[in-house]
């Protein structure tokens, strides 16, 4: 057993600096995927995120968004994401990431319609946990939901404590005060830095409000990865530079997979993207430790 | 205001932004701060009047607005329904429709705020339009996002959002239409959070948008209920409003909610005396059909209300067309206005505990109604306010024998729409159309 309180934070505080994947389940297919998830794991992913596609992802930029309606498209339903995950065995621990409806409403398949006879019987609250449990029997170590503030996150964080799931939250650069306080004593695997404002979408440069943030946050032993932006090897050098514990793509991997000809042409692409990004990092990590400028960032326990 | 804040607090739970299971605050934490922000200048302004907030947001809309509006008696509506047919008359509010008392409002709070820039979304093209001119008005840059199919079947609107400064941005995604419109204010939203101040254009969203929105639009019913006493001399039976997000619905319902013989809704200020009764329908688009597509995704209505699953959409636990998998319909309805998939969190409460009853009107009968408006009192209704003439029509008898209906806009936006989709079909109460063919 590790000495960390998860496998997701062992992850990122073992495998220092971390490179954490996202790609979205189902685009263009669920068997893609599956692949997919292979190829970034042999490629140094050290977590990797799947997400479960919503129909009004309000997170996401353009290219999210365009996977999103991919997979709505080819028919991906929590059911076959679930099966998906069932069968994966990768090394780098896996999370969900989705918008909470879809939470809510797995299971439910028995809520009365008005096309229904009996429309009139009371209908069944929504409820959390059978997608909690049906999440852990999977063997996904966490649940990331980007329209989920921690106001609101109660009934969830109840659930994940009860299957030893982490419940991942955003700090925004807009996140001050005591509520940044709040958050950052109730980490659940990993503080997700947002790299900037806006949307989701792989960017030329890593943002000024990116520096900020982590200076902001030096003072909060929680391990910390940033997200938002983040496309190529050198991006996550200097982030992992600026004090961050991970890095954290996504649409730069979504732009292999929907620029490739054939599905299968995107496997080693992936695989040779997440090789850039980990190589990336580590440079970011030993420019620290080389770097009689800078005081080397102790080991965190 | 104090007496509205205590009618809240009747009508909510204890934890803040909910009523009873709905609503609360799903949006991204990036959004978080901006709505304790609002929150708070929504309390110090709107609810205490702080810097006579409220006092010029009255006076603008007097003078620059035409408050109050008429209630009018609708003399060939009460013969032919054999009772008091009153009419309130959002349709001669400037813009044409009740959603300046919100939009100018919201654009107000901006300026209080020190917000340098207003956003919104737009459906139909009237928030758009009432928010555009309201930022004319005040001064403010102003851009619109609009779906796609929108813009290209409510072009007039668009002008005039262009006529008073704004920008229109047309959105893409989806079936471009008002789901995928907010869902873009909400990304730009969250990218320049920090000076922007986004209007929402009805009484969804995440908390305080709902009950602030309400705020804003309960000037209709509380004229109406001083204006119904002064002509008729006691509460009306009951009240009609269509529902789409709901923000005339709850403009019109909200002075009426404490009217009501179970003790639960009433606010506490009449003692023992026995109450009048006002009864509050809910009229949403039924479309073509209540039944749902599940394969296909499509629900051919709107009537959340009716037919609606709890889960959430837009910022708030509300009532939704969904799928048993959580994905969210697209809806349809003759009337764009009224084409959401979501309802006002408020509402869905309301409906939950029995204040107030839903009910639909089909494309068919919203179009008659909008007809027979036209020819029997020489009121041509927006499309939206045409299912609530439409349910008047089929369900008189259970109304009373004092009803008031709210007209919340009118009908010049929709006069292509009426001619092409009466066309298609066999209406009672439609004029003969075909003359105007050349």
């Amino acid at each position: 057993m590790s000495e960390y309180d998860s496998d997701v934070e062992a992850a990122i505080r073992e495998d220092y600096p971390a490179l954490i994947t996202y790609i979205t389940a189902g685009d263009p297919s669920l068997e893609d995927t599956k692949e997919y998830v292979e190829a970034l794991d042999r490629g140094g992913s050290d977590l990797i995120e799947l997400g479960l596609p919503f129909s009004e992802p309000i997170a996401e930029g353009q290219t999210i968004q365009a996977a999103i309606n991919r997979a709505l498209a080819a028919g991906t339903t929590p059911e076959g994401f679930f099966e998906l995950v069932d069968d994966l065995e990768t090394e780098a621990p896996l999370l969900v990431m989705t918008y909470y409806n879809m939470i809510l409403q797995y299971g439910d398949s028995e809520a009365p319609r008005a096309s229904d006879s009996d429309a009139a019987k009371p209908q069944s609250k929504p409820d959390v946990r059978p997608f909690v449990e049906r999440a852990a029997e999977a063997g996904l170590s966490g649940i990331i939901v980007p329209d989920l503030p921690a106001e609101e996150a109660e009934p969830l964080r109840a659930a994940c404590d009860d299957h030893g799931l982490d419940l991942v939250f955003i700090i925004a650069p807009t996140t001050e005060g005591e509520r940044l306080d709040t958050i950052m004593s109730h980490v659940s695997g990993f503080a997700y830095v947002q790299a900037r404002l806006g949307t989701t979408g792989a960017r030329a440069n890593v943002s000024s409000a990116t520096h900020d943030s982590l200076a902001r946050l030096s003072e909060y032993d929680v391990p910390k990865a940033v997200g938002f932006g983040v496309s190529e090897g050198d991006h996550a050098a200097e982030i992992i530079e600026a004090g961050a514990d991970g890095v954290i793509v996504g649409s730069a991997l979504v732009d292999i997979i929907a620029s490739s000809d054939d599905p299968s042409d995107a496997v080693d692409a992936l695989e040779a993207k997440a090789r850039e990004l980990k190589r990336g990092a580590r440079r970011g990590a030993d420019s620290i430790t080389v770097d009689p400028e800078d005081t080397p960032e102790p080991e965190q326990p | 205001m104090s007496t509205e804040r205590e009618r809240d607090d009747e009508s909510r739970s204890d934890r803040a932004g909910t009523f009873g299971d709905y609503g609360g605050q799903y949006v991204p934490e990036a959004l978080m701060p901006a709505l304790q922000e609002l929150e708070d200048a929504y309390e110090r302004y709107v609810l205490e009047n702080e810097d006579g907030f409220m006092d010029e947001f009255r006076e603008r809309m007097r003078d620059f607005g035409g408050r109050p509006t008429p209630l009018q008696r609708a003399d060939r509506l009460s013969e032919r329904y054999d009772r008091e047919v009153y009419l309130k008359r959002e349709d001669l509010l400037h813009g044409g429709a009740h959603k300046l008392n919100n939009a100018l409002g919201q654009v107000l709070l901006a300026k209080y705020m020190g917000k340098e820039r207003i956003i919104a979304e737009t459906g139909a093209g009237q928030h758009g339009t009432a928010t555009a001119m309201a930022a004319a008005h005040l001064d403010m840059p102003c851009e619109i996002y609009m779906g796609r199919t929108d813009v290209n079947r409510q072009r007039p609107n668009v002008y005039r959002m262009r006529m008073n400064g704004a920008e229109v941005n047309p959105v893409e995604a989806g079936s471009a239409t008002l789901k995928e419109a907010i869902n873009e204010t909400m990304r730009d939203w969250a990218t320049t959070v920090e000076r922007t101040h986004y209007v929402i254009g009805s009484v969804v969203g995440p908390h305080p948008f709902p009950q602030m929105v309400r705020d804003f639009q309960a000037v209709i019913g509380d004229e109406i209920r001083d204006q119904i006493q002064e002509k008729a001399g006691r509460l009306p039976d009951s009240v009609v409003a269509c529902a789409g997000g709901g923000s005339n619905t709850m403009g019109t319902f909200h002075a009426f909610v404490p009217d009501c013989a179970n003790p639960r809704f009433a606010d506490g200020s009449s003692g023992d005396e026995p109450r009048e009764h006002v009864d509050l329908y809910a009229v949403e688009a039924g479309g073509s059909s209540l039944e749902i597509d599940e394969e296909e995704g499509l629900a051919p209505n709107s009537a959340t209300l009716s037919t609606g699953t709890d889960g959430v959409l837009h910022g708030a636990m509300t009532k939704l067309l969904q799928s048993t998998d959580g994905q969210i319909m697209e809806s349809h309805s003759v009337s764009a206005g009224l084409d959401y998939a979501g309802v006002g969190p408020e509402l869905s409460h309301l409906v939950e505990t029995g204040r107030v009853t839903p009910a639909s009107v089909d494309d068919d009968d919203a179009l008659n109604g909008f007809h027979r408006l036209s020819r029997l009192e020489g009121i041509i209704p927006a499309l939206e306010s045409s299912h609530a003439l439409g349910y008047l029509e089929e369900e008189h008898d259970r109304l009373g024998d004092l009803v008031v209906v709210n007209v919340s806009g009118r009908g010049d936006k929709d006069l292509e729409t009426v001619l092409e989709e009466t066309e298609k079909r066999d209406l009672e109460a439609a004029p003969d159309v075909e003359v105007f063919d050349s």
